[in-house]
């Protein structure tokens, strides 16, 4: 009976038990490659073409229900927000036509000083569309995309502060993560006492400065903008007010919940800022004593 | 007396092609951007698990890991994390798909419950793990609401298999 193998009656390929565990360390494989070192944004692109058409036809139901409830909005309200606008618009009017003459002004300045041209910031205005369906973060799906020149990494803005950053682009669409989302973070300064520090998101729609010490001259009802300093953000927009200010001897640091300055979690219109101006060139880092660093380790640090 | 498998009717082989569009249907009902709606059940690990369970020979871990993929890009979840949780859906419905048939429709629903409560419980953890925030528990009512349309689910999706080739008056099914 050597040699004999049972008659392949119930062919099923591999053992399902051996396919189980290819794919699921397949999948892992892939996890650990997207959340941790993000080696798959091509990956992702490519496939995101193949899912595309479907994704577009199951938003139609979603557009549908927004387009009707903007329909179906009452004169009232519609009316109430006119008036409102309007007086809005009377009270930027004016300072609008001051910053004018200041830009002018400034212009002039600068090439007085011989500084570098500020490069007027282009921006795109776009509409968050719908929610990602991701309940694990806090992202929105805007409706412009690579089409209309929008980038990863730009920074949102709407009429009340900054929104978030643009995390994906698609061709048509752009994935925009929320500053409350569990870990964005965001360089800020704190207006009244000029503290820079690091905003994060805490995930439940609040925001913490985090690492500030015990003792750090921040208050309740603070207001925090942007410092600039990561090169992304343009300085002094407003992100956030200080919500209470827990200080625990027993801690290095004081826990510090914020309150989002923008509409981070209503559906508006946004504005995606362009890139700011390029950061003067890093100084060139000292060369190392030759002879100690050699082959690969020499190269990255020249590099 | 001998137990029959009552389930089991005498059905028309299952055409592969109507298997495929029923789950793209089921992933184009997993597209739809209803935002962070608590109780929208997973519509393909559901469908995934009744053809699995249906047709342990035909459809399987393969499947599930293609379908998965395309979920994740879909809903802008991290690559991979549908595919794993489908996996595992896919071979538990393959292995008890001899023990399951054998119940009604509504028992079928409570052996599929606990097999899509895990498959999320799976998500989760593997999130947590990389760091995201607990979304809350809304997110395990879909499972339950999945586990009711399993009921609905098993005659709708069977009907092409219920009709004769060709009728014949003469013939009692």
């Amino acid at each position: 009976m050597v040699g004999h193998s049972p008659p392949p009656f119930f062919k099923r390929g591999p053992a399902p038990l051996a396919k189980l565990v290819f794919f699921l360390v397949l999948s892992l494989a892939l996890l650990v490659s997207d959340l941790k070192l993000r080696y798959l944004d091509a990956f992702r692109q490519g496939l995101s073409v193949l899912a595309y058409p479907l994704q577009m036809a199951a938003a139609t139901p979603a557009d549908f229900v927004r387009n009707a409830s903007d329909y179906f909005a009452s004169l009232v309200r519609l009316q109430i927000e006119n008036k409102e606008l309007k007086s809005k618009q009377l009270k930027e009017g004016e300072r609008l036509l001051r910053l004018e003459q200041l830009e002018q002004e400034n212009r002039h300045l600068r090439t007085l000083l011989e500084a570098r041209e500020r490069q007027p910031v282009k921006s795109t205005v776009a509409e968050i569309m719908y929610t990602a369906k991701d309940p694990f973060s806090r992202k929105v799906i805007l409706d412009k995309g690579a089409q209309a020149g929008i980038e990863a990494g730009q920074a949102v803005v709407d009429d009340a502060g900054v929104v978030g950053q643009i995390t994906r682009v698609f061709p048509m669409q752009s994935e925009l993560t929320l500053l409350t989302d569990k870990d964005q973070a965001i360089p800020v300064m704190v207006v009244r006492s000029g503290l820079r520090a690091v905003l994060f998101g805490s995930g439940d729609g609040l925001m913490e400065l985090r690492y500030l010490a015990a003792n750090a001259d921040v208050q309740p009802g603070d207001k925090i903008v942007t410092s600039g300093l990561d090169g992304v953000f343009l300085a002094g927009l407003p992100v956030a007010t200080v919500a209470r200010v827990e200080r625990d001897q027993a801690q290095t640091f004081a826990r510090i919940p914020c309150l989002p300055a923008a509409g981070v979690e209503r559906f508006t219109h946004v504005l995606v800022l362009g890139h700011r101006e390029s950061l003067p060139a890093r100084p060139p880092e000292v060369e190392p004593v030759v002879g100690k660093l050699k082959g690969r380790k020499a190269r990255s640090a020249k590099e | 007396m001998q137990p029959t498998n009552r389930s089991r009717r005498i059905l028309l082989p299952v055409k592969m092609w109507f298997v495929y569009t029923t789950l793209f249907v089921a992933l184009f009902l997993n597209y739809i951007p209803t935002g962070h709606l608590p109780a929208v059940p997973d519509f393909v690990a559901l469908v995934l698990a009744f053809w699995c369970v249906r047709e342990p020979l035909k459809i399987g871990i393969g499947a599930g890991f293609l379908f998965g993929l395309l979920t994740d890009i879909g809903v802008g979840a991290a690559l991979g994390q549908h595919a794993f949780a489908y996996v595992l859906v896919a071979y538990a419905a393959n292995e008890l798909s001899r023990r399951v048939l054998w119940f009604t429709p509504v028992e079928q629903a409570l052996h599929v419950l606990p097999l899509l409560f895990l498959s999320q419980v799976v998500m989760v953890i593997v999130r947590l793990m990389a760091g995201a925030e607990f979304p809350g528990w809304w997110m395990f009512f879909g499972t339950f609401v999945a586990a009711v349309l399993w009921i609905p689910l098993h005659y709708v999706l069977l009907l092409p298999q219920y009709q004769p080739m060709e009728r014949d008056d003469n013939r009692p099914i």
